[in-house]
C-alpha cells in the first residue's frame, strides 16, 4: 500500500488541504473507489475506510492481481468533514458539481480538477454516494444514461437493484457522469445511509466492490456472490408525498415489500398529537427509499418504490 | 393585492408562502405584464429595495397603469430569514432546481408552481446581487442561446454591461433559462453585493423598469433616460482573477475603475506573518467590472473580472 497525497492547496490559518489516495498493487489503472465528497458522509468515508483495511490484507497476502492498480480515496473534502459542514468550508459550494473542473478556476473547481486529472484514466470508476434527502436507501447501484453506461456490469457487484438514471442538468458536473464521459465504467454506490454509520450496510458494500473487483481480475478473493441484481429506471419508481406536515411516524422500512393500500406512516399534529393524516401505497411493490426524519413538510418525498413487476 | 403563489404547510404551526404583489388598473388593463422577481438566493438582497421602490412609486401613481405588473420580492422566503443563501434545511440552491415538478418533493413542487405563475409575462426581471464575495456592477448576463431575443430589452434595462456568455447545461436548470425556454424573456440583473443593498444601483435598475414598462404599454406614466451599456459577446473579451494563494485579499481600487496593464489590484497577505503573499496586478487594459468583497479567499477564489479594452458605459 502507498499513501499518497493526490491533491493540495496550501492554507491560511488551517492545516494544508489535503487529498489523499490508498495506492494498491502496481500497474494498469484498474480501479479508483472514491468516498465522501461532502462534509456529512460519515457512512461513505467508513466504507472506503474499511476497503482499504480490506484491500491491505489482500495486498500483504499476494492478492493484489500482478499489473493491476487500485486506488482508494476516501475522502475528497476533509475540510467540510472536519467542521460538521456539507458542503466547502467558505463559499457553501459541492465538489460534486464542479467536474471535470478546472485547475485556473475556483477553489473547488481546482480540487475536482486535481482529483480527475488523478481518477480519470481508471478503467472502472466506483464512488460512494449519498442522497440530499434524510432517509434510508435499499443499498443499490445507481448508473447514469450517458450512452456510456454498462449495465451488465453494473449487476457484478450483486447489489439487489441497479438505478439506471436519466441525467438532470445538474448532473452532468458531477464525478459520475465526467467519468462515463471520459470512458471510465463508472458506478455509484448507494448504502443505506450517509450521516449515521450502518456498519452492516458497510460491510454488504465493501463485500460488493471486493467482489466486482474479483471479477474484473483486480484481485484474488472468496468472498460474497451477491443478489441477481434487478434493473430498474427512475421513471419506472413510484413517489409518495405526504398531506399533511407534522411528526412522522415511519411504519414501513426500506427494503420492505409492501402492498397496495398498507398503511406504510402516519403524521400527527406537532402541537396536538392527534394523528392528521396516514399515508398509504399506491401499488404492490419494494420500498427503495423511506423518510427518515422526525418531522416532515408538506408534500415531502417520504417514500420511493419499486413496482412489482410480474416477471419478478 | 397580494396573492399566494404557493403555501406549503411547516410542522410546527407555520406555512411557507411564496407571495407576490400584483399592481393593475381597475379594469385589469391591457393584458400586458411585466413580473420583477428576486430572492432565489437567501444572501442576495438588492432586488429588495428595487421591489419596495416600484411598489411604492407605482402606488403613488396608479393612474399611469395600463397593465399589470407582479412583484415577487421573495422566492426562497426562508433564506431571506436565515441569512441562507440556498433553502435552509435541505443546504439546495433553489436556481438549480428549475422548472421544477408539480409531481416531485416539495423544493420541486415550489418551483413548478412559481414557473406557471411567472410564465407568460411579457417580460421578466430575475434580480440577483452576485453572492456575499463579490460586488458587480450593474449588469445583465444572457446565456448565448436567448440573445436574439433579450438583448433589446437588456440594452433599455439602463444597466452598465451587457455579459453575452457561453451555453452551459448545468445552467439548464436555473430560473431564467426555464422560464426563457418557455417562450416567456427574462434577464438575470446581478448588481451590487450579498447581504447589503447598494441604493444607487437600485435607484438606477428601478429607471431601467420603468422605462421598459413604457416600452411595453405596461405604463404610460413618466419615463427615464437610459444609460448605453457596454456589451460582451466574446467570453474572451473577460478575463477572471484568482487567488494564487490562500490569505486575506485587500483591494487597492474599487469595482468600475478604469485600468491600465500594471496597475496594482489587491493584495493578499497573511497577518501571521506579515508577510505579502502576492500582488495582483492588471494584466491588461480594461474595466474591472467585478471585484472581491469578502476578504478571506482561498487558493482559486475569484478576487474580479476585467473586460479587456474598455472603461466603463458612462
Amino acid at each position: 500500500m502507498e499513501k499518497k497525497v493526490l491533491f493540495e492547496i496550501k492554507a491560511l490559518y488551517r492545516d494544508d488541504f489535503r487529498v489523499t489516495g490508498y495506492s494498491f498493487g502496481q500497474g494498469e489503472k484498474a480501479a479508483c473507489i472514491v468516498g465522501s465528497m461532502r462534509g456529512n458522509e460519515n457512512q461513505q468515508l467508513y466504507c472506503c475506510s474499511q476497503l482499504v483495511r480490506k484491500l491491505r490484507e489482500l495486498e500483504a497476502a499476494g492478492r493484489i492481481r500482478e499489473g493491476k492498480e487500485i486506488l482508494v480515496v476516501p475522502c475528497v473534502n476533509p475540510y467540510s468533514m472536519n467542521i460538521k459542514k456539507r458542503f466547502w468550508s467558505i463559499d457553501n459550494t459541492d465538489i460534486n458539481r464542479m467536474f471535470p473542473g478546472y485547475d485556473a478556476g475556483e477553489t473547488t473547481q481546482r480540487i475536482a480538477g486535481g482529483l480527475f486529472e488523478t481518477v480519470k484514466d481508471y478503467r472502472y470508476g466506483l464512488q460512494f454516494a449519498s442522497f440530499y434527502m434524510p432517509g434510508r436507501f435499499v443499498p443499490h447501484i445507481r448508473v447514469m444514461k450517458t450512452g456510456f453506461e454498462d449495465v451488465e456490469l453494473a449487476k457484478q457487484f450483486g447489489f439487489p437493484y441497479v438505478l439506471l438514471h436519466t441525467p438532470r442538468p445538474f448532473d452532468t458536473a458531477t464525478l459520475n457522469y465526467n467519468w462515463q464521459i471520459w470512458e471510465t465504467k463508472a458506478f455509484s454506490i448507494y448504502t443505506t445511509t450517509t450521516e449515521e454509520i450502518d456498519r452492516v450496510s458497510a460491510r454488504q458494500a465493501v463485500e460488493s466492490v471486493l467482489n466486482f473487483l474479483r471479477k474484473a481480475g483486480a484481485i484474488d478473493y472468496d468472498g460474497f456472490e451477491g443478489y441477481v441484481s434487478k434493473v430498474v429506471s427512475t421513471e419506472e419508481m413510484v413517489t409518495v408525498r405526504n398531506r399533511s406536515a407534522g411528526f412522522f411516524e415511519g411504519k414501513a422500512e426500506a427494503g420492505e415489500h409492501v402492498r397496495r393500500d398498507q398503511v406504510l406512516a402516519c403524521i400527527a399534529d406537532c402541537y396536538e398529537g392527534e394523528v392528521i393524516g396516514e399515508i398509504r401505497s399506491p401499488i404492490d411493490g419494494t420500498l427503495l427509499f423511506a423518510h427518515a426524519e422526525p418531522r416532515v413538510y408538506q408534500n415531502t418525498a417520504v417514500y420511493k418504490i419499486i413496482p412489482e413487476r410480474e416477471e419478478w | 393585492m397580494i396573492e399566494t403563489v404557493v403555501q406549503v404547510d411547516l410542522p410546527a404551526d407555520e406555512a411557507l408562502r411564496i407571495r407576490k404583489l400584483r399592481l393593475q388598473p381597475e379594469d385589469g388593463g391591457n393584458g400586458r405584464r411585466i413580473s420583477v422577481v428576486t430572492g432565489i438566493h437567501g444572501d442576495e438582497l438588492e432586488g429588495q429595495y428595487v421591489c419596495y421602490k416600484l411598489s411604492d412609486y407605482i402606488q403613488k401613481n396608479t393612474d399611469c397603469l395600463r397593465g399589470t405588473v407582479d412583484i415577487y420580492p421573495a422566492l426562497n422566503p426562508f433564506g431571506i430569514d436565515s441569512i441562507t443563501r440556498g433553502i435552509p434545511a435541505f443546504d439546495l440552491d433553489m436556481n438549480r432546481i428549475f422548472p421544477g415538478s408539480a409531481e416531485g418533493d416539495m423544493n420541486e413542487y415550489l418551483a413548478a408552481q412559481i414557473v406557471r405563475d411567472v410564465a407568460g409575462s411579457d417580460l421578466v426581471f430575475d434580480i440577483h446581487a452576485s453572492n456575499i464575495f463579490l460586488t458587480e456592477v450593474p449588469q445583465i448576463r444572457i446565456n448565448e442561446l436567448h440573445a436574439d431575443r433579450l438583448l433589446p430589452y437588456a440594452k433599455e434595462a439602463n444597466v452598465d454591461f451587457i455579459w453575452i456568455h457561453g451555453a452551459s447545461t448545468v445552467l439548464e436548470s436555473t430560473f431564467a433559462h426555464s422560464l426563457n425556454t418557455a417562450d416567456t424573456p427574462t434577464l438575470v440583473v446581478e448588481m451590487g453585493v450579498g447581504m447589503r443593498i447598494t441604493q444607487s444601483y437600485g435607484d438606477q435598475l428601478f429607471a431601467g423598469i420603468v422605462h421598459l414598462m413604457k416600452r411595453l404599454g405596461v405604463w404610460d406614466g413618466e419615463d427615464f433616460d437610459v444609460r448605453t451599456p457596454v456589451v460582451s459577446a466574446d467570453n474572451d473579451d473577460v478575463c477572471f482573477l484568482n487567488a494564487s494563494a490562500s490569505g486575506i485579499f485587500l483591494k487597492d481600487v474599487n469595482h468600475g475603475a478604469a485600468l491600465r496593464t500594471g496597475d496594482l489590484i489587491g493584495r493578499i497577505v497573511n497577518p501571521l506573518t506579515g508577510a505579502v503573499i502576492d500582488e495582483i496586478k492588471s494584466p491588461a487594459d480594461g474595466w474591472l467590472f467585478t471585484i472581491r468583497e469578502y476578504p478571506v479567499v482561498s487558493e482559486g477564489s475569484l478576487l474580479g473580472r476585467i473586460l479587456y479594452g474598455k472603461e466603463s458605459s458612462v
